[in-house]
């Protein structure tokens, strides 16, 4: 926690990269962990896409936004939504890739530790192409994202008080789980559907109306929304 | 507490002070507690739905509208351009009926003795009810624009209840000779579908770019500014270079009067012969309200934490002929408000959970082909009126992607809002 609080304060002050490279995380110890990423992605001088894109010059991308790359459709929604890696984006997408873009093809589980993660970030960071340019957070990013607090995730959801919730859901979200148009939101693993809504809470998925309607949500109503949406037939 | 009670259409005062006191659980009865719902629009079908789903058969429901078809407003303006058929935006009352066992009575509702608790019938029956839910929708005001009354509206559509209305219209455009000119007569706040007369003139320009490129589009306005200007005037530029007049209140927007026989429309003294005039004129709550003796002034004062009448508490209103607040008078609108009035009904004759009121408004509208914009935001109920949270509208210059995404995510979201009515 008092990490990442470290890593965000310091994307605001806008340092230097060099020093924020550093302060980002442990670049060397990141070079161990990309090892994890390589069997899909490359980065550096003649880094190609192969599974997944090329990663140099990822700070500052929009998402799905390589030429030619074949993106989830969930990856490409999430970028013309505004999606753009940043640290906060970045560092979310590796916590857990799905709680972020639901539909995306990185087959990974996510990285949980969040020393790892700075360091991966710091690698990511010192090879990328163009390092100078290191965008800030902006202003309504929340400085402990993704880590919510885990009683947050322990909370129990009541699916009666849900169902109620969900009225406002079912306006543009068909409940029968058609998806056009409109992303179906039944069956839901819960904890994927309670980071995504406190994702958008905290304005790191990009969707305005979404941002809206989660941002008057408390805790306890993400989690009722949760219960009642995976249990949805 | 004073009320003022009126009577309507000579049925007999029967006064009882208990139907003043607090609300009560239902419990004595012989029957099950009833609810009547008057009209099967965004409000009025989803409360029917909500209640008859949500109390599992513990209340009696009737809903009566006068339509056996009910085209929705929202998507008309896109039916006109050809973008929707009337078919897909027509819905009719037959799963509420045999799904959620709801007594659908196609007839027109006349008169509400507030007292005795009955709803009369132009068909000549009456409803007795322990709650009313009144979601008429608007009429116009009679007189609102000089020369124009209901007896001109084959004439000069106003097109603002979507059905034959709407086919009139799309004909008279598509009919329209070349060169010719499209006038409509902007209404003044407040009205139903704040962007809608805009959005109409986009699609209309759409029709016209395509089959009759040298034709004129005027529009008089009585209002300096509306709904998604910037986002309107922007797309109209891209789009409709040249075709379109906006004449605001400044240039006599406001002080129009028409000529159904001559087919001229005046904007400040100065006549013009126009070849299609839609007129829009200004909007009141539909007059069931009236004749319920609950409004103030053109509409229906109401409670944000549950919808009830401020003279009324046996009377919950919704939709567009609502005084409420904050919220702008939309189809979302009136499904969100059917909502907690559904919930605040159930609470009151069967004891169910009632919890605090939110509510939320997104209002999309299209500019041309993929060319979509939205504006939204979300309320919550305060001792004086619903009161706007937070919101948010779509940017002049987002990419065409963005603005596609716009537009699929509104037909998403009529196929959930129909679902959400109509079962």
């Amino acid at each position: 926690m008092k990490k990442r609080m470290t890593i965000a304060a310091l994307a605001l002050m806008g340092a230097a990269f060099a020093a924020q490279a550093e302060e980002i995380g442990n670049p060397e110890r990141g070079a161990e962990l990309w090892k994890d990423c390589k069997g899909c992605h490359q980065i550096g001088p003649n880094a190609v896409n192969r599974i997944g894109p090329q990663l140099n010059g990822i700070f500052g991308r929009r998402a799905a936004s390589i030429d030619g790359f074949k993106y989830s459709k969930s990856m490409a929604r999430a970028g013309k939504d505004g999606l753009t890696w940043r640290l906060e984006t970045l560092d979310a997408y590796v916590h857990n890739p799905k709680a972020l873009v639901s539909g995306t093809r990185m087959s990974y589980r996510g990285m949980k530790d969040d020393a790892d993660r700075a360091d991966l970030l710091a690698f990511l960071r010192v090879n990328s192409d163009n390092p100078a340019d290191i965008p800030e957070a902006e202003p309504t990013a929340e400085p402990d994202y993704p880590h919510l607090d885990p009683e947050v995730l322990k909370i129990t959801g009541d699916p009666a008080y849900g169902e109620y919730l969900s009225n406002e859901c079912t306006t543009c979200h068909q409940s029968d789980g058609s998806d056009q148009g409109i992303p179906s939101i039944t069956q839901w693993p819960q904890e994927d559907f309670v980071i995504a809504m406190h994702a958008y809470k905290q304005k790191l998925r990009p969707h305005p109306v979404m941002q809206m309607m989660a941002s008057r949500l408390s805790d306890e109503e993400i989690a009722a929304l949760a219960a009642y949406f995976e249990a949805l037939e | 507490m004073t009320l003022n009670r009126r009577k309507f259409l000579g049925v007999a005062a029967a006064t009882t002070a208990a139907s003043l006191s607090a609300p009560q659980v239902w419990g004595m009865s012989s029957g099950k507690p009833r609810v009547v719902i008057v009209g099967g629009g965004a409000g009025g079908a989803t409360a029917a739905r909500y209640i008859a789903k949500d109390s599992k058969g513990a209340i009696d429901v009737t809903l009566v509208e006068p339509s056996r078809t009910y085209y929705t407003c929202f998507f008309s303006n896109l039916y006109m351009a050809g973008f929707r058929t009337l078919d897909s935006i027509a819905h009719t009352y037959g799963t509420l009926a045999a799904d959620y066992g709801i007594n659908v009575v196609h007839d027109w509702a006349v008169g509400v003795d507030r007292d005795a608790k009955t709803v009369s019938l132009a068909g000549g029956h009456t409803l007795p009810y322990d709650r009313l839910i009144l979601s008429p929708g608007i009429d116009f005001v009679d007189g609102a624009v000089p020369g124009w009354d209901v007896t001109k509206q084959n004439k000069m559509p106003h097109a603002y209840k979507a059905g034959s209305q709407s086919e009139l219209l799309k004909k008279q455009i598509e009919s329209m000779p070349q060169g010719g000119t499209y006038a409509m007569v902007a209404p003044p706040n407040p009205f139903r579908c704040p962007p809608g007369p805009y959005e109409r003139i986009s699609m209309v320009a759409h029709v016209l770019k395509e089959k009759n490129p040298t034709a004129k589009i005027i529009i008089a306005d009585p209002k300096a500014k509306f709904s998604k200007q910037a986002l309107f005037q922007d797309g109209w530029s891209r789009h409709y270079d040249g075709m379109i007049e906006w004449v605001g209140p400044d240039f006599g927007g406001g002080n129009v009067e028409v000529n159904a026989d001559e087919m001229t429309l005046s904007i400040d003294g100065e006549v013009t012969k126009v070849d299609v005039c839609n007129v829009i004129p200004a909007m009141k709550a539909g007059r069931i309200c009236e004749m319920a003796g609950i409004n103030e002034g053109n509409w229906a004062p109401v409670n944000g934490h549950t919808m009830q009448s401020r003279i009324d508490e046996n009377i919950h209103v919704l939709g567009d002929a609502t005084n409420q607040g904050d919220m702008p008078k939309s189809g979302f609108s009136a499904n969100s408000q059917a909502k907690v009035a559904a919930m605040a009904v159930r609470g009151a004759l069967t004891g169910s959970k009632v919890f605090p009121a939110k509510f939320s408004n997104t209002c999309w509208s299209l500019i041309d082909s993929n060319d979509g914009v939205k504006v939204g935001a979300s309320y919550q109920a305060t001792d004086e009126k619903i009161a706007k949270v937070d919101g948010f509208i779509s940017k002049v210059g987002e990419d065409a992607d963005l603005r596609q995404r716009t537009y699929e995510e509104s037909l998403g979201w009529y196929a959930g809002i129909t679902s959400d009515m109509f079962g």
